[in-house]
């Protein structure tokens, strides 16, 4: 047990799209877990990691509260991942940054269709948000890069069978997918 | 006896007047590009085609070729520079695959694929940048171009028009329309007009098409561009 690869997963300014995709390895995930056990991960509700091996995080960074994540993450894990087009280059969300966050907000929570009891929220337990969505490698060092929307299962598999059998990770042509 | 260079190593013939890409082409080497067509006037600045000519770099589509030359193509050295390059095109525009109806049959993403580009490595720049989507049947979303001038030497040079032009410098380069309004809409342009399909992203698109092809069946889901490349590209040089 003490000798198995620890993996820590989260999902930042993302969909949980990229996890999902990883849950599709099926079956393959039995003959994982002979390996690797998960630290902290949605799969397992710990809330911080510890001393890990591997950190695959899906999304970019999008409020204060990501930042801390990703740095919690980039301290604890050996080998960070940006998993999927949002960790890559800020995907979908990033699409906001076309537009000034306040308009943003006032679209949101004031202007809208159908919005009631109009106010943008302001709870001091809330994350602020940035100005723009960033890529996570514009806020720590990333180590490994699976480019997809999402990445596909084969890809998580290819990747993590490379890293747990002692090889440098390389996506063949078919498994390189930027959509 | 004919006039040769070597390319990698390789003799590779060529015929007085033609440059160093179209030599490689018709002996089936492929050199990365993007802004060279062979059926258009070459405009040498995308800068992936850059190899190394007798130690010196040199942009292929632009360099005429010349007895004795020695070229080097596919070295480790250029595909990092070629890789440099192509993240330096991403993050400078706003190139979101996921929502973009050109991916799979994009020559900018497909190049990215054959150079096994897994990241941006660059901050992205987040530009601001408009969509035209007012004519009826040719759209322009500039988020999605790259400079590379192929529609206004297409408009020119094959449709004996003047749609288009690259206007400013650096970080205020745009694509420019020929119209007093600056809308696509009040230019001659029309569907069938070759600069409407030559862009090798998907910054000018044929509207009413998006999606006939499904994923999974496009250009570049099978075949790298390398080999679609030549294919295509070998019959056209010398038009």
């Amino acid at each position: 047990m003490a000798n198995k690869i620890r993996v820590a997963t989260t999902s930042l300014a993302g969909c949980f799209g990229c996890h999902m995709s990883f849950l599709d390895i099926d079956e393959r995930m039995l003959q994982l877990v002979e390996h690797v056990e998960f630290d902290r991960s949605p799969i397992t509700d710990i809330e911080h990691c510890t001393n890990c091996d591997i950190g695959l995080i899906e999304g970019g960074v999008c409020n204060s509260e990501n930042v801390h994540v990703l740095r919690e993450f980039r301290k604890n894990c050996k080998i960070l991942v940006a998993v999927g087009a949002c960790a890559i280059n800020g995907g979908l969300p990033a699409m906001r940054n076309f537009i000034p966050l306040e308009e943003c907000l006032n679209e949101a929570y004031l202007d809208g269709i159908g919005v009631e009891n109009a106010q943008i929220p302001s709870d001091p337990e809330l994350p602020l948000l940035l100005d723009k969505v960033r890529p996570i490698h514009e806020v720590v060092k990333i180590d490994y890069f699976l480019p997809g929307c999402p990445p596909s299962a084969d890809v998580f598999w290819k990747f993590l069978t490379d890293l747990i059998e002692g090889r440098e990770p390389s996506l063949p042509y078919e498994l390189v997918h930027y959509d | 006896m004919s006039k040769s260079i070597t390319i990698d190593g390789n003799t590779v013939p060529f015929e007085e007047g033609q440059t160093i890409m179209e030599a490689a082409t018709a002996a089936g080497v492929y050199i990365p590009h993007l802004c060279h067509h062979p059926e258009f006037t070459p405009h040498g600045s995308c800068k992936l085609c850059n190899v190394k000519v007798n130690g010196r770099i040199c942009s292929a589509c632009t360099f005429p070729a010349m007895e004795g030359q020695q070229v080097l193509n596919n070295t480790q050295e250029l595909t990092d520079d070629r890789q440099l390059i192509t993240q330096m095109l991403f993050v400078e525009g706003n190139h979101f695959c996921p929502s973009c109806e050109k991916t799979g049959n994009c020559q900018l993403q497909a190049v990215a694929y054959h150079l096994n580009m897994l990241d941006n490595h660059f901050p992205l720049f987040y530009p601001a940048r408009k969509v035209d989507a007012s004519h009826a049947e040719v759209m322009i979303d500039h988020n999605r171009c790259i400079f590379c001038t192929l529609c206004v030497r297409a408009s020119q040079q094959k449709d004996g028009k003047d749609v288009f032009a690259i206007s400013g410098r650096g970080l205020n380069k745009h694509l420019l329309v020929n119209a007093q309004s600056g809308l696509l809409k009040d230019t001659d342009i029309e569907a069938t007009d070759q600069a409407a399909h030559i862009c090798p992203t998907g910054a000018i698109l044929i509207k009413h098409t998006a999606y006939q092809v499904p994923i999974g069946e496009r250009i570049y889901d099978h075949k790298q561009i390398d080999q679609v490349s030549l294919e295509t590209e070998n019959s056209q040089h010398g038009k």
